[in-house]
């Protein structure tokens, strides 16, 4: 699978030069850095109130982030015609779907990376030490980066099927009912009625379940997090992102390319 | 169809392999979902409970909707309380933070002090058991909403019930019926508890207020079987007190009810609020039936 | 290894019973596009194309925009796919990946990364081949310099100028040293200096044995270059074979400017003119009858007019489009660059 590290390198090469991503690090560094301010103004709560903000700034700009670069890919290829040169090489298209995604991802790591560097960096002002303790933020930082995952796979799939604006407004739309799933699942079981019971149970099962990835609060406050949640979500994520993959090459291999 | 045959053989493969994946990607997705709901609920962790844990910065992100936000943070607050009540689990440990977070984003949603409250200061496995986080939350939403006195008569109640601190309790509920629109009775509590502390008299009319007011069956259900356990305990106290009669008359100790009916003590067979007869213990003193479903360790 | 492709469909080609491996072949090739957002109605694009092309063949692929000509390529590099009909490249069905190390394609008016530098583009592509990083290095060095862009090599795509992208676009169609290469429209964008160079290529690479399959509306690049051509109009094919014989067909006529001509004159030339064009001062005549031509010209030498040009023009090509393709469409017969053209040639 020569071909697919390839496609990867490119794309996160090509999103890597983007400037709007640069913008959004900045951001996000900017953010964790007024969490010291935040919490210095605050009794007896500086730390938990730098990791959970620290934290949630890592996971929002990740997935500003995610549905940027992950909305525009297939479709500025396609849009650009660039696409014409890359599917006349010995590329399959499911190599360059996957190739993409991985390429994003990469992205997303090292992105995800840099903040989590300044967010340690911002922890350790405050503190002056580190202790084992401050590691339990890799365990949210990590369930942060499956969600990214996620996230990219998603925005890819509505990338080789929409437009950028309505991938980005389908795949906010998806992480926000995503988040709220066991809410729809219990107003399901709530209403009583089997129908809605079915119908709910089916969306449940679905639609990407983003809930299960938030531990921010609980690392916060410095419980750590289940081992299987952990072995879960990781297993989670890769199913996920195959089923979503799966289903973006589907249809990008009917597509024509005129 | 002449073009599918040839052409597309490829293309075939890439379909089945896409579509085998997509399926087993389910298959393997659902008892997945299943097993990590079923680990979350054992360990008592309702992970994603919290989207984001401050209120203030919610507020500011939710541009402008926060008072919806606000009810739904109360949603999750009855159902996570539900939910672990109904899993006999005994870690409350985001009820505080979601309280905290429901009130910031709605400092006037009275019903999230009021309840969550009484969901924070009861001990486990009915509650979290942290009445000095309740007391907290009363004060803040008092500071929020200082002219609703219903407040107060919260405040009372966990002073009188959860921290048996009479003096406290008897100084809420007076300056809680000097609030606008106060029921009188306010002023009398103040007064008894004062005078007698925790009498049975005070509670019975403290947990029939909040039968009366509970705007949720969760609180209903929990102030009726208070209610049922006070009125058990006040039976079994006045059964104790005929037991001693006929112990006094007849010079032995009854064995049974009937013994008591046919000295014309009781004028029938006792029933505890859930119907169940009442019965006499070894110790010659009133008991619950085996078979109650009165819980008199509630007091405890 | 090699299946008789007609041997499932005797009905078709009689005559080509013999398992010669053509580099491209087409049977029956139709496309259908849907048009219309709301109610969708079926366009053909191109109707039941059969065409053969051999190996070592510069083949052209001729006809007005719209006719079918990208659309014919698209479907041969699995771009879009055949609503009936098949082919074969390199004796290969449609949708084998495989095919594709050796052939190269320069899609028309072609754009590529603008944050990559031609360097780095064409080193991405040679990755795709699956190129040695030595190899890599090697080849495309070597076609920066083919193509006139070893100076530029470490500018982004995205500064370069029309021309320049099409010789980027030539290069990585040629990284893989095909043997089989797809060029559409390849002179469109380019200056005269450059029209010539992709034309020195384009024979350079027929020298090397290559197959250079080309679509063009500019009918005297396909004069210049091909073997053969196939002339496509409205998804059809109107004619194909050998551009010797289709040359014959047509007859030379000739072109005389002359500068402030006395109405006279012009009056006694216009029987023996096709037409008679007045520009300014000059006069534009075109005779077609190569036999009027002395008549013509000994009367203007006689009037003491001034002469200014007198061409000989081989518009053989026209003509067979005209004849052919006329009724529809007037075909573009301009030197220059290739014009925008809105749709893209489907």
């Amino acid at each position: 699978m020569r071909r697919v590290g390839s496609i990867a390198l490119h794309t996160f090469k090509e999103s890597v030069r983007d400037k709007v991503l640069y913008n959004l690090i900045v951001f996000a560094l900017l953010l964790i850095g007024a969490a010291i301010l935040f919490g210095s103004i605050s009794v007896g709560v500086e730390r938990i109130i730098l990791v959970n903000l620290g934290l949630s700034s890592i996971a929002l700009f990740g997935l500003l982030m995610a549905i940027f670069i992950g909305i525009g890919l297939v479709w500025k290829e396609i849009e650009r015609r660039t696409i014409f040169v890359m599917l006349s090489k010995p590329v399959r298209r499911a190599e360059f779907i996957v190739g993409k995604f991985l390429g994003l991802f990469l992205t997303l790591t090292v992105n995800t990376a840099i903040m989590t560097v300044g967010f340690y960096a911002a922890l350790f002002y405050q503190q002056r030490n580190l202790g084992t303790d401050d590691l339990l933020a890799l365990q949210a930082i990590y369930f942060i980066l499956l969600q990214l995952g996620l996230v990219v796979a998603v925005a890819l799939f509505f990338s080789c099927i929409s437009t950028p604006i309505l991938s980005a407004v389908f795949t906010l739309c998806l992480f926000v009912i995503g988040n709220f799933l066991s809410d729809i699942r219990w107003f399901g079981q709530e209403t009583g009625s089997a129908a809605m019971e079915t119908l709910t149970a089916v969306i449940y099962y679905l639609l990407p379940n983003f809930g299960d990835f938030n531990v921010i609060t609980r690392v916060a406050h410095g419980l750590p997090v289940p081992s299987y949640l952990l072995i879960g979500n990781t297993l989670y994520a890769v199913l996920y992102v195959t089923i979503v993959l799966s289903a973006a090459i589907l249809i990008f291999e009917e597509r024509e390319f005129r | 169809m002449k073009a599918g045959v040839l052409a597309v053989s490829g293309k075939r493969r890439v379909h089945l392999v896409c579509w085998a994946l997509l399926v087993a990607g389910f298959v393997g997705i659902v008892p997945l979902q299943q097993r990590i709901d079923e680990e979350l609920r054992s360990a008592g962790m309702f992970a994603d409970v919290l989207y984001f844990p401050s209120g203030p910065w919610l507020r500011r992100a939710s541009l402008g909707h926060e008072g919806l936000l606000a009810d739904i943070y109360w949603t999750r607050v009855v159902q996570y309380f539900g939910r672990q009540r109904l899993e006999r689990a005994t870690q409350f440990e985001l009820l505080g933070p979601l309280l905290r977070i429901t009130t910031e984003l709605d400092p006037h949603l009275v019903i999230a002090y009021r309840f969550g409250a009484i969901f924070l200061a009861e001990r486990p496995p009915r509650g979290a058991g942290r009445p000095e986080e309740a007391l907290q939350l009363l004060r803040r939403g008092i500071v929020a909403n200082p002219d609703y006195w219903r407040l107060w008569q919260d405040l009372g109640f966990i002073y009188y019930w959860d921290l048996k601190d009479y003096e406290s309790a008897a100084r809420v509920f007076q300056a809680g019926s000097e609030r606008p629109g106060a029921m009188v009775w306010m002023k009398v509590l103040a007064a008894t508890v004062s005078a007698e502390g925790g009498a049975i008299q005070n509670s019975r009319l403290l947990w029939s207020e909040i039968y009366r007011q509970a705007e949720n069956d969760q609180i209903r259900q929990r102030a009726r079987e208070q209610l049922a356990a006070l009125k058990a305990q006040e039976d079994l106290q006045n059964l104790d007190r005929l037991l001693a009669e006929f112990q006094e008359r007849q010079g032995r100790r009854a064995t049974s009810f009937q013994e008591l009916v046919a000295a014309k003590l009781l004028r029938g067979m006792p029933v505890d609020p859930s119907g169940t007869p009442y019965r006499v213990g070894a110790d010659g003193r009133a008991k619950l039936s085996s078979k109650s479903r009165i819980d008199l360790r509630l007091f405890q | 290894m090699f299946r008789d492709p007609h041997a499932a469909r005797p009905q078709l080609f009689q005559e080509l019973r013999t398992p010669t491996m053509f580099a491209v072949e087409t049977i029956d090739l139709t496309k259908d596009y849907r048009v219309g957002f709301f109610r969708k109605r079926r366009k053909r694009a191109l109707d039941g194309l059969n065409l053969q092309v051999e190996a070592g063949e510069v083949f052209g692929l001729l006809g007005p925009n719209g006719a079918g000509k990208t659309t014919t390529l698209k479907i041969l590099l699995g771009l879009i796919f055949p609503t009936l009909g098949t082919a074969r490249i390199l004796g290969k069905d449609l949708g084998d990946v495989s095919v594709r190390a050796r052939i190269g394609y320069l899609p028309e008016n072609p754009y590529f990364y603008v944050h990559l530098t031609a360097q780095e583009f064409l080193n991405y592509v040679a990755e795709l081949f699956g190129l040695t990083k030595d190899e890599r290095k090697r080849r495309v060095g070597q076609l920066l310099e083919r193509v006139g862009l070893e100076t530029s090599r470490d500018v982004p795509l995205g500064k370069f100028s029309k021309g320049m992208v099409q010789r980027v676009g030539i290069a990585q169609a040629l990284i893989n040293d095909p043997q089989l290469i797809f060029l559409d429209e390849p002179m469109s964008g380019l200056d005269p200096l450059g029209r010539r160079e992709v034309r020195d290529l384009i024979l350079e690479l027929r020298k090397q044995g290559k197959t250079v399959f080309f679509s063009t509306h500019i009918l005297p690049d396909a004069e210049t270059l091909c073997n053969r051509v196939a002339i496509l109009n409205h998804g059809r094919l109107q004619g194909c074979g050998d551009l010797r014989d289709i040359l014959q067909l047509g007859v030379a006529s000739t072109e005389i400017v002359l500068e402030h001509p006395a109405p006279e004159l012009l009056a006694e030339l216009e029987s023996k003119c096709d037409s008679v064009v007045a520009t300014g001062d000059r006069v534009r005549l075109v005779v077609s009858k190569e036999a009027d031509v002395a008549w013509v010209v000994k009367h203007i030498l006689h009037a003491e007019v001034k002469l200014v040009s007198l061409n000989p023009v081989k518009t053989s090509l026209e003509d067979f489009f005209l004849t052919k393709v006329g009724t529809d469409q007037a075909p573009q017969a301009e030197h220059g660059a290739a014009p925008g053209k809105p749709g893209g040639g489907r």
